[in-house]
């Protein structure tokens, strides 16, 4: 049944700005962006807040609820107590823009920094084969909604601003992994993800696997298998990952990239 | 901000640097002030795409390639665009699962699917092209699920004979927009992120530029441009129960009505027939086609498995009429028909909206969608994460063990600008359109998967004839002046200056509801009259929009804009819905309840008339040439 809900949300821009308290009613099977949806309309029509899909599928709604890192439009209402006041923030890491947006285009340069996919050819009838064992872990990767909450998270980012123009962050590792585990592609980024992206700052704390509302194993699945290749210990590919992952076998077919110039 | 601002602009955020690169996108801008201009940012640009959906960013692709140096505007960040929650997959006959499957096979289905109402020239360019537009995505980094033998995977879908939708899991939207976002970023096309559109300029007869405003900010943006491509995607948000985003206001249809471009088959509206009933918050949400597809079925109250009375005499040859043959059909679809729970959807949202009706629906008024008896949990969590995940998370329920709750929820407008089917451009010249913004493709229903191979195909072909048509102006590019610039900026501003005290919210609550009740699935011409009458109301009570704040990320204001487009769209849609006497496809007249071949010979045109006035015409369609026609003869 429906009851009235203590809200404390941040408002403000890049200068200032304070938790405002708001009391709002609210229904059962609520999410958190339902509350805040039924503030903007209500009472604070100028309440700024990014969402698309409200389905946990776009990766736009991120914030700190009770500082937390979530997605508001996957926090259920029933998660909490009725009486409890939820305190719903701006993702720390990144600068505020007003009330519940930030600025997240350290992302977007981060990106933009990576270089891209570079297939060999296609078969003789313009088809391509992969088997379904080999691309399942760049799947696992590509699951991501780009939330940018595993970011939000890092610590190397969260409590260090200074380090953001050396570290890509544990999306971009996984980015790095995908590509380095495609079984297509030509290009080796291992020393690029080391150097120019700071895959050696990170410490494996978990912290960002733990937030991803994904599920993607981010530090087991991609940051420690990448630091490992990076390493380039003697291990042999195949015997690693299991024969399914390299079927070329040798990374000698792939070429060592270096950053992408500013597009 | 060095120039002087000739609409006062005193709240806008003072940290935005002119200079440089946008502080929160990354994108170049320039501070070039002209000294009696009007003292906005300006770009220039050879084509400028709107929408960064899988069109718009299909169509910046092929426009760089082709040379032009474009510019891509979005009203959300990068790679959020409504082609981010497309599931169930692509469809392209690649026959990698049937090497039956072939594009007249997939022509055929398309117009049918669409009861012969599609443009036949795109539904074949379509059927065509959709094949190599996949396997580029391959070429640019999607990871599709595969065929034993290392192929491409392809999924059934309802309305398709074969199973041709290469997909990801159920994330297939995911993949694509990620795809060619990375590909886009690769190619060092600049995006113009939170930035809405709101106005389109025209020399003369021509395509001119744009007006935008930055949300994050405020400020006001000019673009200069021959070639302006829509691809800002469908209308639903004038829906109550409905399966898309905030975005989904029309603002594409209504731009282009407004700069002299028509709309084609706007009373078709698609329901799609499954989206979640329960918890309200969660109303409307989609749950994709690929559970029917892998195997669910839809039952009533009574555990009825219902479709099998609703087989409409169109689609018996080759519907099951039994549980039995539908049930093989799964692993034998050459000897068996298709289980009618994949019938196109504007059946099985007719079917449920009377089960329901009759008083054998589910207990929040949906019907009853179960897999979970008909394949393994492991199967279902390994097609199906995100079903599963979102059923899991938002309504408690756990898929590989019970039924779900399901109504129909409106999900796509097949209706359009209307566009020349060979280089998607509209009735304006240099005003392109692609994706759903467009018109004509699906005709009077869209089957599933469709969608995302429109995207490609037109999405591809309007940015390469947009690149080509912006070198070929003649002597003088279009200019934009500034006085179409202070006006459209006034415009712009408009509703903080007027005072009627009416909320934006409120109004467009009002509308949802409106077109929910009276412009819906089962439409008689009463209603229809009456919502005409209501939202002319709106309309009226819209010129009193008040906003609260500044313009510094002001979801108000944001929507006081978009409303007007709903409004628009809106009327469009009831205007054409009650000249149509017949029922066809996202069409339904509880009046008129027949298929009419008069009505089947001819589109509704809506343009924008004197005193903003939309005016309807009629047109014929365009003759299918005989060896297509022979298509359809042939069993
Ligand atoms: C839940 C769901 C599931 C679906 N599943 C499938 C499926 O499995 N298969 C299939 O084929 N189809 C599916 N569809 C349909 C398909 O996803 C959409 O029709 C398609 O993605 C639309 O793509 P688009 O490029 O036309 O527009 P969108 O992807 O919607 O992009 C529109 C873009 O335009 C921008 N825009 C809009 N207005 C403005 C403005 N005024 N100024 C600036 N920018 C603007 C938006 O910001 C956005 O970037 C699904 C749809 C939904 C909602
Ligand atoms: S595991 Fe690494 S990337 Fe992830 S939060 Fe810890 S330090 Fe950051
Ligand atoms: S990896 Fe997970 S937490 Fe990080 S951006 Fe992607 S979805 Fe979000
Ligand atoms: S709104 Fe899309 S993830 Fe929350």
């Amino acid at each position: 049944m429906g009851y009235k809900l203590s809200l404390r949300i941040w408002r403000g821009d890049h200068f200032r700005g304070e938790l405002g308290d708001y009391v709002v009613d609210v229904e059962e099977g609520e999410v958190v962006l339902d509350a805040i949806h039924r503030l903007q309309a209500t009472q604070a029509g100028d309440l700024a807040v990014r969402w698309n899909c409200k389905a946990g599928k776009c990766g736009s709604c991120s914030a700190e609820i009770n500082g937390r890192p979530r997605l508001m439009c996957m926090t259920r209402l029933a998660d909490f107590e009725e009486s409890e006041t939820i305190t719903v923030t701006p993702m720390r890491a990144f600068p505020v823009i007003r009330d519940l947006v930030t600025d997240v285009s350290y992302n977007y340069e981060k990106a933009r920094q990576l270089p891209s996919f570079a297939p060999t050819p296609r078969d003789a009838d313009g088809k391509r084969r992969m088997m379904q064992v080999d691309v399942e872990r760049g799947q696992e990767f590509r699951k991501c909604i780009e939330c940018f909450l595993c970011q939000d998270t890092c610590h190397v980012v969260r409590d260090h601003d200074d380090n953001k123009k050396a570290f890509a962050g544990p999306r971009f590792f996984l980015r790095y992994a995908e590509l380095d585990m495609h079984p297509l592609d030509t290009n080796d980024r291992r020393k690029l993800a080391q150097d120019a992206a700071g895959l050696g700052m990170c410490n494996i704390t978990k912290c960002c696997t733990e937030v991803c509302p994904e599920g993607i194993k981010i530090t087991d699945n991609a940051i420690i298998p990448m630091k490992e290749r990076v390493v380039d210990r003697k291990y042999d590919p195949v015997t690693w990952l299991g024969s399914k992952i390299f079927t070329r076998g040798d990374r000698g077919s792939r070429e060592e990239v270096r950053p992408r110039e500013e597009a | 901000m060095t120039g002087s601002h000739v609409v006062t602009d005193e709240n806008a955020n003072s940290q935005a640097p002119m200079a440089g690169r946008h502080p929160m996108t990354g994108n170049r801008m320039t501070d070039e002030v002209t000294a009696d201009g009007h003292g906005f940012e300006e770009h220039h640009y050879d084509v400028v795409v709107i929408g960064a959906g899988g069109a718009g960013l299909r169509a910046a692709i092929a426009a760089h390639d082709a040379g032009a140096r474009v510019a891509i505007v979005c009203k959300s960040l990068l790679g959020k665009a409504h082609t981010v929650m497309a599931e169930g997959g692509i469809a392209a006959a690649m026959g990698n699962v049937y090497a039956d499957d072939n594009w007249r096979v997939h022509y055929r289905d398309t117009m049918r699917g669409g009861k012969m109402l599609n443009n036949w020239r795109m539904a074949q360019l379509h059927a065509q092209e959709a094949p190599e537009r996949v396997l580029e995505l391959e070429e640019w980094g999607a990871l599709f699920d595969r065929t034993d033998d290392g192929l491409i995977s392809q999924r059934d879908f309802g309305g398709h004979r074969f199973a041709r939708l290469a997909h990801v899991g159920d994330r297939t939207g995911l993949e694509m927009i990620r795809t060619l976002q990375q590909r886009a970023v690769e190619l060092g096309i600049d995006v113009f992120m939170e930035c809405t559109v709101t106005q389109i300029f025209k020399d003369g007869e021509r395509v001119s530029g744009a007006f935008a405003y930055w949300r994050e900010s405020g400020r006001f943006i000019v673009f200069h441009s021959p070639s302006v491509v829509l691809a800002t995607g469908g209308i639903g948000k004038s829906y109550q129960v409905t399966s898309n985003s905030w975005e989904y206001t029309g603002d594409g249809h209504a731009l282009a009505l407004h700069t002299g471009a028509s709309l084609i088959n706007m009373e078709f509206v698609q329901f799609h027939p499954t989206g979640m009933v329960w918890p309200p918050s969660v109303k409307g949400i989609l749950v994709t086609e690929s559970v029917r597809g892998d195997g669910g079925v839809l039952r009533n109250a009574e555990g009825k498995r219902f479709m099998f009375d609703y087989i409409p005499e169109f689609f018996k040859s080759e519907t099951a009429d039994t549980e039995e043959e539908a049930d093989r059909w799964y692993d034998d679809k050459t000897n068996n028909r298709r289980p009618p729970e994949l019938l196109p959807r504007d059946e099985v949202a007719r079917a449920i909206n009377s089960e329901t009706k009759a008083g054998r629906g589910s207990p929040h008024g949906g019907v009853f969608l179960d897999i979970a008896s008909r394949r393994s949990a492991e199967l279902i969590r390994r097609r199906l994460p995100s079903m599963y995940h979102q059923f899991k998370e938002l309504a408690d329920v756990d898929i590989t063990a019970e039924p779900m709750e399901v109504g129909p929820t409106c999900h796509y407008v097949m209706g359009g600008v209307e566009v020349d089917p060979d280089t998607a451009v509209s009735i304006v010249p240099g005003l392109y359109a692609a994706g759903e913004v467009a018109g004509g493709m699906h005709g009077s229903n869209r089957l599933g998967g469709n969608s995302l191979s429109d995207l490609l195909v037109f999405g591809r072909r309007a940015g390469l004839n947009a690149a080509y048509s912006a070198t070929r102006f003649g002597v003088e590019p279009p200019r934009v002046s500034d006085t179409q610039v202070r006006e459209a900026a006034a415009h712009a501003l408009a509703p903080f200056s007027v005072g009627g005290g009416e909320n934006p919210y409120t109004i467009q609550r009002d509308l949802q509801d409106i077109m929910q009740r009276l412009v819906g699935i089962i439409r008689t011409a009463d209603e229809l009259s009456e919502s005409l009458g209501q939202i002319e109301e709106l309309k009226r009570r819209a010129e009193g929009l008040t906003v609260e704040g500044h313009r510094q990320y002001n979801p108000g204001w944001h929507l006081a804009l978009d409303l007007v487009n709903m409004l628009t769209v809106s009327e469009c849609i009831a205007k054409a819905a009650l000249e149509r006497q017949e029922s066809r496809g996202g069409h339904t007249r509880d009046d008129f309840a027949a298929t009419d071949d008069f009505w089947g010979q001819r589109n509704l045109v809506l343009t924008q008339g004197a005193a903003g006035r939309v005016e309807l015409n009629h047109q014929p369609l365009p003759v299918m040439p005989d060896e297509l026609k022979s298509l359809f003869e042939a069993k």
